[in-house]
């Protein structure tokens, strides 16, 4: 082994930093972490330097200041004297419900479309990569202002209902107009009341005593059928017969549901035209509409390719041995391909559901009260302030992109291929 | 070798921030070397500011950034205008994208203080009126209890319709919007029953519908509006310059100087000492402010004295067809009082 010289050991030379490879990888990492600790401390003191000369410390007091506008869509209980703080509660309340709302649609378009591109009809599949290639291909700002505009401009005004021009649908209990549509609302008779939470705090809120009633009676419901169908499956196991259970399952959900409701007196609100607009019922505004319908088909359009590629990915070799087993195809799709799939879809799906989003903070464009309009629009107008404004946005859309990922990461490790 | 690189690269940096942080040269030398005024305006409202088939932009407020152009620069067509939201005007401003803004914008105490402008004036004595269609057949502002309102975001507006709702104890649906042009839209398509704004805007508005007599400003003003231009802190002489030009606009209908008979008048010292020094035939005004002694008279041949722009753009003869009202001369019972030029 003499044709090995022995690394050098205890003479360390400056010069080795550079020229030997066992130290210059760490150089050069040192050298760049320096540069960029030096470049975020020169933006940060520049930033608060430039700030310090206009007079504009940075300070978050402004949040506890009354806010001074109305906000059309409150999921809460809002006015115009409370803070700044509650205000941007509401824009976010605002954010998450049609960002839920649009993951939920987005998601069931995009599974309805990916599986109509695989259907051997030529014209659905085809129609079906039109859809696609449409949604997918236009700005998505585009898309929510286009809808916008024909609701806008197709649907009727309130004026000509009162006018007799116009009527309600659904046997006067829908109400479209071009203001948004309004739906009946579930009211109850005998209600149970509401808890009132965190006093006067900017954060207060109320809980509805009624609904955590028929839900704990719902969910109940369900934990009953999913113990029958344990039952059934352990009996299906040792005996090899399952025993038909549909309908225990189905009654334990909804007639207790039944009996809960009717004990609180459910009736239905209808909307009713009073003065300039409908009054009564559940009102979706046509931003809330355009948002939500925009959003979806558009990432509907991604999904549905994301879907296809799950599926295409499961190996025809697959759906041919759970048929050889006697396998009928929807058991073949529901226990062989769609879980397999579900492994490929996962991801890339987070990232749907995250730029879902992201990008109803595009809501400003047709006057959706989101938190980018609250915090990000109104008040950081108002009030001057938009650094602060803007840290606390992207604070706050970090948790909630953050908190999307994380569940759907421990919902993917539960469907993921586990190799023991 | 590397050494050197990344010592370079740090004075590089170094001389970066130091450029940043250190933004002493007077806005007007920014200006004069650039050869081009930054001046924020609306995004369009006819008579007030709006680009015309042309793509020249014209109206009231377009006169002042054009005066102001003129004075500095000597050329009354040495203006970029930058169309701005009611939600971006402030950051434009307090960015340094634009020098300076004349977008209906309302001298409030918090914009003065807390965003640090500087307000030079009142161009326009305006408050916040409404308007609604005549089918809707409401004659009062209290009538409209229920209402659904087009609104301008980022504005005053916001602020004064939701006391005064709240005043009389009315509810409204709010109905945020970007720009005004939207606003007519939804107006227009009934997706609002009423739209707000200053007054002078909904005339403005209201002149380009198809059918302008289909539509009724209430009586009801609800606010103080007082509009005017105005500049970032920090930079007094450039504050200066803007609050003089826009004074001796005033001034100059006051004293009966036009753009008609301003060549003759500026040519020699007259017999009234303070057109005279107004125009530069004597004293040293110009100086005091930094320019040369005809600035004002480039400011008022840019588009004449404020009658003549009021006249023009916004005047009776206009369709927009609003009356002087407060903003007449105070000798003619109005608000508008320049201080003396002296
Ligand atoms: N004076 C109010 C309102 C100003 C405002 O937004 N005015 C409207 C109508 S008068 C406008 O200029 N719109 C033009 C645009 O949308 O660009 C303020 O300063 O907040």
């Amino acid at each position: 082994m003499t044709s090995m010289t022995d690394p050098h050991q205890g003479q360390f030379r400056l010069s080795m930093l550079l020229y030997d490879s066992r130290y210059r990888s760490m150089t050069i990492q040192i050298v760049a972490l320096i540069g960029f600790l030096i470049l975020v401390f020169w933006l940060i003191s520049n930033t608060a330097q430039n700030l310090a000369e206009l007079g504009k410390e940075p300070s978050f007091g402004f949040m506890s200041e009354p806010a001074g506008y109305d906000i059309n869509q409150r999921l809460l209980e809002y006015n115009s004297q409370d803070t700044h703080l509650r205000a941007s509660l509401m824009g976010l309340l605002n954010t998450l419900l049609v960002a839920v709302m649009g993951c939920i649609a987005a998601t069931i378009i995009g599974v309805i479309v990916g599986v109509l591109r695989l259907s051997p009809n030529w014209i659905v599949s085809r129609l079906a990569a039109v859809y696609v290639e449409m949604f997918r291909n236009v700005p998505v700002l585009l898309w929510i202002v286009f809808i916008m505009a024909v609701l806008i401009e197709t649907l009727p005004a309130p004026s000509a209902f009162r006018k007799g021009e116009a009527s309600m649908a659904l046997w006067d209990s829908v109400a479209i107009t071009n203001r948004g549509v309004y739906i009946p609302e579930p009211l109850f008779s005998n209600s149970l009341g509401n808890i009132h939470l965190l006093g006067q705090s900017s954060l207060r809120f109320d809980v509805s005593l009624d609904l955590l009633a028929i839900a704990a009676v719902f969910l109940a419901g369900i934990l009953t059928s999913m113990l029958i169908k344990r039952r059934a499956d352990a009996i299906q196991e040792s005996t090899g017969d399952r025993p038909a259970t549909w309908y225990w399952r189905l009654g334990v959900v909804v007639i207790p549901t039944v009996i809960v409701l009717t004990i609180l007196g459910l009736h239905w609100g209808y909307p009713e035209l009073k003065g300039f607009n409908f009054k009564g019922g559940t009102y979706m505004r046509n931003s809330l509409i355009a948002l939500w319908l925009a959003l979806s088909l558009y990432t509907g359009a991604f999904i549905a390719e994301i879907v296809r590629a799950g599926i295409l990915a499961v190996s025809k070799g697959q759906s041919e041995a759970a048929g050889a087993l006697g396998l009928r195809p929807n058991r073949t799709m529901s226990l062989v391909i769609l879980p397999q799939a579900l492994r490929v879809i996962i991801p890339p799906l987070i990232s749907n559901y995250l730029n879902l989003t992201k990008n109803s903070s595009l809501a400003i464009a047709v006057g959706y009260m989101d938190i980018t309009g609250t915090l990000g629009g109104i008040t950081m107008n108002q009030t001057g302030r938009e650094l602060e404004t803007v840290l606390l946005l992207m604070a706050v859309y970090l948790a909630i992109s953050l908190t999307i990922s994380s569940v759907m990461n421990w919902y993917n490790e539960s469907v993921k291929l586990k190799e023991r | 070798m590397k050494k050197t690189a990344f010592l370079g690269a740090l004075t590089v940096a170094s001389i970066a921030a130091s450029a940043a942080v250190a933004q002493d040269v007077s806005t007007v030398d920014q200006i004069k070397e650039r050869g081009k005024l930054n001046c924020g305006v609306t995004t369009g409202l006819v008579g007030f500011a709006a680009p015309d088939a042309n793509g020249t932009w014209n109206g009231f407020d377009v006169g002042v950034c054009r005066a102001v152009a003129a004075a500095v620069l000597g050329d009354a067509n040495a203006v970029e205008f930058v169309p701005t939201t009611g939600k971006t005007r402030f950051t434009a401003l307090a960015s340094g994208e634009i020098d300076m803004l004349a977008r209906n914008t309302t001298w409030t105490f918090s914009r003065d203080v807390d965003l640090k402008f500087e307000f030079v004036g009142v161009n326009y004595y305006d408050g916040q009126g409404f308007m609604v269609s005549k089918d809707l057949g409401a004659s009062s502002a209290k009538e409209l209890d229920g209402a659904t309102v087009c609104i301008q975001t980022g504005t005053t507006t916001e602020l004064n319709l939701a006391d005064f709702f709240r005043a009389n104890d009315m509810s409204y649906e709010p109905v945020p919007i970007e720009t005004n042009a939207e606003a007519q839209q939804q107006y227009l398509a009934g997706a609002c029953d009423v739209y707000t704004t200053d007054a002078s805007g909904l005339a403005a508005t209201r002149a380009t519908f198809e059918d302008p007599a289909g539509h009724v400003l209430l009586p009801e003003i609800i606010s103080k509006e007082p509009l005017g231009p105005l500049v970032r802190h920090g930079d007094n002489n450039w504050g200066d310059v803007v609050r003089w030009t826009l004074n001796a606009l005033v001034s100059a209908e006051e004293l009966g100087v036009t753009s008609a008979n301003i060549g003759e008048l500026g040519a020699s010292a007259g017999d009234n000492p303070e057109i005279n020094r107004l125009l530069g035939t004597e004293g040293n005004l110009g100086e005091m402010l930094g320019l040369d002694a005809e600035w004002a008279k480039r400011a008022i041949m840019a588009g004449g004295n404020y009658g003549e722009l009021f006249a023009k753009n916004i005047g009776e003869d206009t369709p927009i067809a609003l009356a002087r009202g407060l903003n007449a001369q105070w000798t003619e019972g109005g608000l508008l009082y320049s201080p003396p030029f002296r």
